[in-house]
């Protein structure tokens, strides 16, 4: 959105600028409300939360509920805090980012550069493949992973992240890639360059920004996954979504609300960071899913 | 003769690459996308319970599921928060839009705090506002202590409203991105035809509603589609907000699908919902995909 200008022809009075001002203020807090509650409440003993004081900043400040969460919280029946989960997510999302990446920039070079008959009705049939319900996909997924050897492991989970990714990684690198001058591949063509090496010296080079874009959206995507990890994870392979959900909804004893926000500012935090040091490509890679060109 | 031939085998080779490069990804996609379609489809006509099982049996499946009221119910919640969902969010989306439009300071600030919710994962959004709309710790009792002792908001643990706190949550979560998409489309309008149309007059009412609104098509079709196939998607928001409850009062057709096939081992019923929510998204995304894509040649 960086490219946007602000040039307007509306002109608008005084009173209705400090409305306006006043509009976009209170969304303002409404959207940061929830950030705020889950930090401040992750600061302070349970006391002064069941005490009513929710909304107000901690009296006495204390780590407590972030080292709980992270190292000794109970998740299902073992007392280890997410941390293995957090692991468990970083194995699933770096190779699972890593591949459908370099999947998606291939793919996106074929369909533009090297078009045959039908390409569009295969990425057309790509590109569906991000949007099915995956509920669809729920039943055999589950058994080819058995079969495969990979149920309940993070391996399997990967290789599940890939395959409903790579449609969106190669909308992008094909989108990127369309407006890439075709003249400089017929060139480097006629001097005799092949098929890798006109991709690995001409088109690689100028990727950056959209490998950025490519690798922030599959990043959040898998990072923030539910459903394929609630199903197709075993206790010791669980992602930090799962942890955190099993982490909230546990009926057995007090309920720790400062540990629970804890949790959940653990689980935001590697999405959160990416969004705060490179928000400009999460949402290039979130327009680029709705509105094209 | 030789070289010829060589160079022959070259140029074929090459001409054979690309699509060697395809292949894997899209051998995936068939396999794990169509094929799996198919399967579960094939799997809503079976005996299928606690694993699959291939004994025919019709429409059974599909019959039972229209007469479950656990269904229905889902269906019900659906409509609710569907309509809703998408409504808001647009209007908000809109809204927003339009006001950061105006030469805002600050706007660089303001739009990340719009945005930021989509990075979050729904699980994280559904833990926050869990606590915070429970009347026991959140909010009511917030403004207990604060001195407004009559002041009730039970509605997450209210049958009857359970489903718009729900609705509250994803608003929070997608409403910044639509407000994104409308601002992208505010900004691609020519200036020239607003000037011309203020020379002779017009309001700025007028402007938004007879100039701009209309040239904004395309982001009102795109946020439509983009949130309805979220919504029917929408799982994980549920099972951490509210856990589908009280009660079923916030049963929507993938926690409905989730609960049938893989807790109440009824695999057959919970392929037929999933094969209904697939064509619903179906209905509503090919013919947008379809369009999209023709239009780029």
């Amino acid at each position: 959105m960086s490219q946007t200008s602000q040039d307007t022809a509306i002109r608008t009075g005084r009173v209705t600028r400090t409305l306006i001002y006043l509009v976009l203020l209170l969304f303002a807090l409404f959207y940061l409300l929830p950030l705020y509650v889950m930090l401040v409440n992750s600061v302070k003993p349970l006391e002064e939360i069941t005490g009513g004081g929710m909304m107000n900043l901690p009296e006495v400040f204390t780590l407590e509920p972030w080292l709980q969460a992270w190292s000794s919280a109970q998740i299902g029946v073992e007392p280890t805090g997410l941390r293995p989960y957090f692991w468990n997510s970083i194995k699933m999302v770096v190779p699972a980012v890593i591949v459908s990446t370099i999947l998606g920039a291939l793919n996106g070079y074929v369909l533009t550069k090297w078009r045959f008959k039908y390409d569009t009705i295969l990425f057309g049939l790509m590109l569906f493949a991000c949007f099915i319900p995956f509920q669809i996909v729920l039943i055999p997924m589950a058994r080819m992973l058995g079969l495969m050897g990979l149920a309940g492991t993070t391996w399997g989970l990967a290789l599940v992240h890939v395959v409903y990714g790579i449609g969106f990684t190669t909308l992008y690198f094909r989108n990127y890639y369309a407006v890439f001058p075709t003249e400089l591949i017929r060139a480097a063509q006629i001097d005799g360059a092949g098929f890798f090496q006109i991709f690995w010296r001409i088109l690689l080079p100028s990727s950056g920004p959209i490998a950025v874009v490519s690798i922030i959206w599959q990043f959040t995507n898998i990072w923030n996954d539910f459903l394929f990890g609630a199903s197709f994870a075993d206790a010791n392979s669980q992602p930090m979504t799962v942890a955190l959900n099993n982490l909230v909804q546990s009926s057995t004893g007090v309920k720790e609300y400062n540990v629970h926000f804890a949790g959940a500012i653990l689980a935001a935090l590697p999405t959160l960071l990416v969004y705060i040091v490179a928000g400009r490509y999460f949402v290039r890679g979130l327009m680029a899913g709705s509105v094209k060109g | 003769m030789a070289v010829s031939a060589d160079a022959d085998f070259k140029t074929r080779l090459q001409n054979w690459i690309p699509k060697l490069v395809l292949s894997p990804s899209l051998a995936m996609v068939l396999v794990f996308v169509y094929g799996f379609i198919l399967f579960s489809v094939y799997l809503s006509f079976t005996d299928s319970r606690i694993l699959p099982s291939f004994g025919w049996v019709g429409w059974e499946n599909y019959d039972k599921l229209w007469r479950l009221s656990h269904w229905e119910t889902s269906l019900i919640n659906m409509g609710i928060f569907a309509g809703l969902y998408i409504v808001i969010c647009t209007c908000i989306g809109l809204g927003l839009a339009i006001f950061l439009d105006q030469k805002i300071r600050g706007e660089g600030l303001l739009r990340p705090i719009y945005l930021y919710p989509m990075a979050l994962s729904f699980i994280v959004t559904g833990t926050a506002w869990k606590w915070f709309l429970d009347p026991g710790i959140g909010l009511e009792n917030v403004m207990h202590t604060w001195g407004w002792t009559s002041f009730e908001f039970d509605w997450i643990k209210n049958r009857d409203f359970a489903i718009y706190t729900v609705v509250l949550a994803a608003v929070w979560q997608t409403s910044g991105f639509v407000m994104a998409m409308f601002l992208a489309g505010l900004r691609g309008i020519d200036n020239e035809i607003l000037r011309a149309a203020q020379m002779d007059g017009a309001s700025n009412w007028n402007l938004y509603r007879r100039i701009i609104i209309p040239q904004l098509r395309p982001a009102f079709l795109s946020a439509f589609v983009i949130l309805s196939h979220l919504a029917i998607k929408t799982f994980d928001l549920v099972i951490a907000l509210t856990g589908g409850g009280p009660g079923r009062a916030t049963e929507l057709p993938a926690t409905f699908m989730y609960s049938y096939t893989f807790t109440r081992n009824q695999m057959g019923i919970g392929a037929a919902s999933a094969t209904i929510m697939l064509m619903t998204i179906a209905a509503i995304m090919i013919p947008y995909l379809y369009a999209e894509l023709r239009e780029k040649r």
